[in-house]
């Protein structure tokens, strides 16, 4: 059965055209891919934004870093008091807005988690270009 | 209120460094840098975030999170940050592809541009043939809860009306299958009690195998905020594995797999044992069951497990019994002996079960993926329930058993429309008589067009496909080859089976449209005018923003278009044509369509009713509300929903309903009954007694470790959109496998290094984590599925729960070893 099994999918092992390639790459579906090798980028400056409504990419790597309800290893940095002193973006004046719109001394509990909106990069190529235009 | 309102917009606009306050909220606006603003939904999750999308050009230039949406108040996750790029991949699909060889269709051949008169022509052939030989049957439709609204129930109709055939089932069964099965059985309708606003009302929060902080991001923003606001609220996280959803917990659990089962059964307990059942509330409005227990796990009928099950065949059988019998049931799973089972520790047991157990503390329950794909997940959705019945702890704010969805509607398109196999719209069946009749009414069919016996299922489809049963099959807006477990076994042979010819329509390559013959090219997200309905019942509507690329069309147009190739009398027995002598010569674009109700409205605001001469989606919808209207469904008319971000259902006199089953808040529950579940005939919800049973498949000595399967953050599910985003991408490129670092100590891995992942169906190869965001305990990896260079799903096992027919993505037995 087994053995049919595998005759069955050398047989039918679909041929694809020059125009369409797959993002996995050539394997046909059945074969594994080799992993890659990534690495977290470590830019010097800030990355630009696609449009200004887009937040920043974090242009450093962030292993090690902790945000837990206790502590957020981010805003040492990038507090709008750390800011100045530590050359860092930032967090915009939105950061400490809470849900109602009313304004705390520091960020809003719902801006907590950095990492949901704000991610940092990878030294991965792109799999495919992308058209998109500001 | 409304002081601050102004302000938050103001101020929220002035941070984003554009006015973003010029937004009328019932309106679209043009801006001075001549981008022109209009609200969506986003495209990713069950969340249902409302995003302003901005054009220019007839390009999509910019995306920002609503200021004006109640869910998410001006916020996204990154994903929704970027939704303005994910319709720009530069391999975006422009023409249909036919697999040919010397000019002519071929099983083999290479896939070659054709025009969408070829594409359909062979694609009707090819229903046509399949309908003749193997009846109705041996045709079907896999779409998905990224459907639109409109989308799935053209389906529907096209599928259950115009081909006869119930075997039309959405991707949502490997989502929610299980929590639909749970609301049915408890309440005998289908979705939450409560809404969002309960997260802003309770004082505690447990998620029961739901990593919020990822999957559903802006919700977790709302959790975190309550959380770190109010420090007597708690947050108890259990999972199988430690992640991102820990940084915030209060009562921190990892369990062993599939003993979530005993937890749940040790609190029912703990509740009775220390005299806290809400007794007032039980006796008025719960009844107790007993469900037959050993009910297998969803797999082929000659699988021994099956074969071992006593009630394999009758698994969904329950019968009543007292509270008395009910407590004797639950009083066996004691703190110690669930402490010994699921290798929580017995304090962190009852405290977790205090929460619920103090009538003081308000409380909300959430799941997601964890109790839903789970060979027990519609007992395990029950077991959760129970506990809040007992307490009387629901239908009020900040008392919630709230089951999250995965995608982003697929509570209004699959669930509300009833795009699975064996549903109708509002909560009805094909099973029962009078539901079917009401169908045909509305759809002006003749009496037995729709027939009664369920479909296949999700993973019953791929394995009629490979058993060569399911001849003629269209998967739209879903990329199951890599989605659906088991992928060696059975979806890959299931769609290169030559005796199947498999279509799938979708705006990239993905890997499911490389395995098909025919690939039709797809108009995405705003190309089209949509409806969503998200996790709380809302319902979320937006117009069409760009045009789609080349010629691409929608869903909803190919299926429309398509159901022009039949005439009445290829699909329907004579019998029935004899009833409706007016549909002789129809097509079922006639029948189904332009059937006086779907062609009544004349405006022609995009590309589909410009088309076909009529406002084809407000048709749709307004038939389909028809369905849900005075029936606890109610839907608003069309045209509110486009001046509105969202809508709750039931919607009672222009109102929506934020908390069901509850007098004052729902409109369905009359003066003086305080709390009703209407659902029921006697009113009453049922608390069920079902024991704790093993997984499926465990790890062993040739395959010793548990592998858990899963999303991230930055990529929505099989990655055919958020992949092809640059930025998202070098976020998260590659799956990884996620151990502990004594697990790789044992098999001498270093950190970043190659593996094999195997288990008895298939392997891959990839990367090992062991200080990544996912945390497993030893002899747990976790491995995204979001990577279709790892297909995870060839490792897999297809067991489902034999009462939802969801599969159980988080428990199978893998080995790793080095490459």
């Amino acid at each position: 059965m087994r053995l049919l099994l595998a005759l069955a999918l050398i047989l039918v092992t679909p041929v694809f055209s020059e125009e369409i390639k797959p993002i996995r790459g050539p394997a046909p579906i059945p074969e594994s891919n080799p992993a890659d090798t990534y690495r977290m980028e470590r830019h010097d400056r800030t990355i630009r934004r696609a449009h200004k409504w887009q937040p920043p990419i974090i242009p450093h790597h962030i292993r090690g870093y902790q945000i837990t309800k206790n502590v957020n290893t981010c805003m040492t940095c990038h507090s709008k008091k750390a800011a100045p002193q530590t050359g860092a973006t930032p967090v915009g004046k939105s950061h400490y807005l809470d849900r109602d719109a009313k304004e705390h001394p520091n960020i809003s509990a719902r801006r907590y988690f950095c990492l949901q909106c704000h991610v940092p990069q990878f030294d991965a190529e792109p799999l495919v270009g992308n058209t998109y235009a500001p | 209120m409304k002081l601050d309102r102004r302000a938050f917009l103001k101020a929220h606009a002035v941070a984003a460094a554009a006015s973003v306050a010029g937004i009328p909220v019932k309106g679209v606006s043009q801006e001075k840098d001549g981008i022109r603003w209009d609200k969506a939904a986003c495209r990713f999750c069950g969340t249902g975030c409302s995003v302003l999308v901005g054009t220019r050009d007839g390009r999509v230039v910019a995306t920002q999170g609503d200021p004006e949406s109640e869910v998410n108040r001006g916020l996204h996750c990154v994903k929704g940050y970027f939704l303005s790029k994910i319709m720009y991949g530069a391999d975006r699909l422009k023409t249909p592809l036919l697999r040919k060889r010397n000019g002519v269709y071929d099983k083999n051949g290479e896939f070659t541009p054709v025009s969408w008169k070829e594409a359909f022509d062979v694609m009707a052939a090819k229903w046509k043939e399949a309908l003749k030989a193997g009846g109705p049957t041996s045709v079907g439709m896999f779409g998905s809860g990224q459907w639109t609204i409109w989308e799935g129930y053209a389906a529907a109709k096209l599928l259950k009306a115009g081909f006869r055939s119930n075997n039309l089932d959405p991707n949502a069964r490997h989502c929610m299958a299980s929590a639909v099965a749970g609301f049915m059985r408890t309440y005998g309708i289908d979705e939450p009690a409560g809404c969002y606003d309960d997260l802003e009302a309770a004082d505690a929060f447990v998620l029961w195998g739901s990593n919020m902080a990822e999957m559903h991001p802006v919700l977790w923003t709302r959790i975190t905020d309550r959380r770190l606001m109010n420090p007597h609220v708690k947050v108890a996280v259990l999972s199988t594995y430690q992640h991102r959803g820990h940084e915030l917990a209060d009562l921190h659990m990892i369990f062993r797999p599939q003993t979530d089962l005993a937890i749940l059964n040790f609190i029912a307990h703990h509740i009775i044992s220390t005299g806290r059942v809400n007794q007032e509330f039980v006796s008025k409005h719960v009844n107790f069951a007993l469900g037959n227990a050993d009910i297998g796990y969803g797999l082929r009928p000659e699988d021994e497990r099956e074969k071992r099950a006593a009630n394999a065949a009758n698994a969904e059988a329950m019968k009543p019994i007292s509270f008395d019998e009910y407590a004797r049931f639950v009083s066996s799973y004691s703190v110690e002996s669930v402490s010994r089972l699921s290798g929580v520790p017995a304090r962190l047991l009852v405290e977790l079960a205090e929460l619920y157990a103090d009538p003081k503390r308000k409380v909300v329950s959430l799941w997601t993926m964890g109790f839903n794909q789970h060979t027990r997940g519609t007992w395990v959705n029950q077991l959760c329930h129970n506990v809040h019945l007992l307490t009387g702890k629901i239908a009020e704010p900040g008392n919630h058993p709230f089951s999250l969805t995965g995608q982003p509607s697929a509570c209004g398109t699959a669930r509300e429309v009833g795009t699975f196999s064996h549903r109708l719209p509002a909560d009805m069946v094909v099973a029962n008589p009078k539901h079917r009749e009401i169908a045909e009414k509305i759809w002006k069919l003749p009496a037995g067009t729709i027939p009664e016996k369920p479909g296949y299922h999700a993973v019953m489809q791929n394995r009629m496909l490979k058993d060569g049963k399911l001849n003629a099959y269209w998967v739209q807006c879903t990329n199951n080859m890599q989605t659906a477990a088991n992928l060696m076994q059975e979806t890959w042979p299931g769609y290169r089976n030559p005796k199947n010819f498999v279509v799938v329509s979708d705006p990239y390559p993905t890997v499911t449209a490389m395995a098909a013959d025919l690939i039709l090219p797809t108009a995405m997200w705003v190309e089209k005018e949509g409806a969503y309905g998200n996790t709380e019942r809302r319902t979320q509507f937006w117009r069409q923003q760009v045009k789609a690329p080349g010629e691409a069309r929608s869903d909803l147009w190919q299926i429309v278009e398509f159901s022009r190739r039949f005439k009445v009398e290829e699909v329907w027995p004579p019998e029935l044509v004899k009833q409706k002598p007016e549909y002789r010569g129809k097509t079922l674009y006639d029948v189904l369509f332009a059937n006086g109700q779907v062609n009544r409205f004349s405006e022609e605001p995009n590309d589909e009713s410009r088309h076909f001469g009529f406002y084809l989606q407000k048709g749709l919808f307004e038939e389909y509300a028809q369905f849900g209207r005075g029936k606890a469904h109610d839907l608003a008319d069309f045209d509110t929903y486009h001046k509105v971000r969202g809508l709750r259902w039931p919607v009672v006199d222009g109102r929506e309903t934020k908390w069901r089953f509850r007098e004052g808040y729902d409109p369905y529950v009359k003066k003086g009954e305080g709390v009703r579940f209407y659902g029921k005939p006697d009113g009453r919800a049922v608390i069920i007694a079902v024991p704790y049973e093993p997984p499926a498949e465990v790890p062993d000595q040739d395959y010793d470790l548990w592998l858990c399967t899963g999303r991230v953050l930055e990529h929505w599910h099989s990655g055919s959109m958020t992949r092809r985003v640059p930025e998202l991408h070098r976020a998260q490129p590659e799956a990884l496998v996620f151990m502990h670092p004594n697990d790789a100590k044992k098999r001498k891995l270093l950190n970043g290094q190659e593996v094999k992942v195997s288990s008895r169906r298939g392997e891959i190869r990839a990367r090992i984590e062991i200080r990544g965001r996912n945390e497993p305990p030893e002899g747990l990896v976790f491995v995204p599925f979001f990577d279709e260079g790892r297909l995870v799903n060839k490792l897999t096992l297809d067991a489902t729960c034999p009462i939802s027919r969801e599969t159980d993505y988080k428990k199978c037995a893998v080995k790793v070893s080095k490459v």
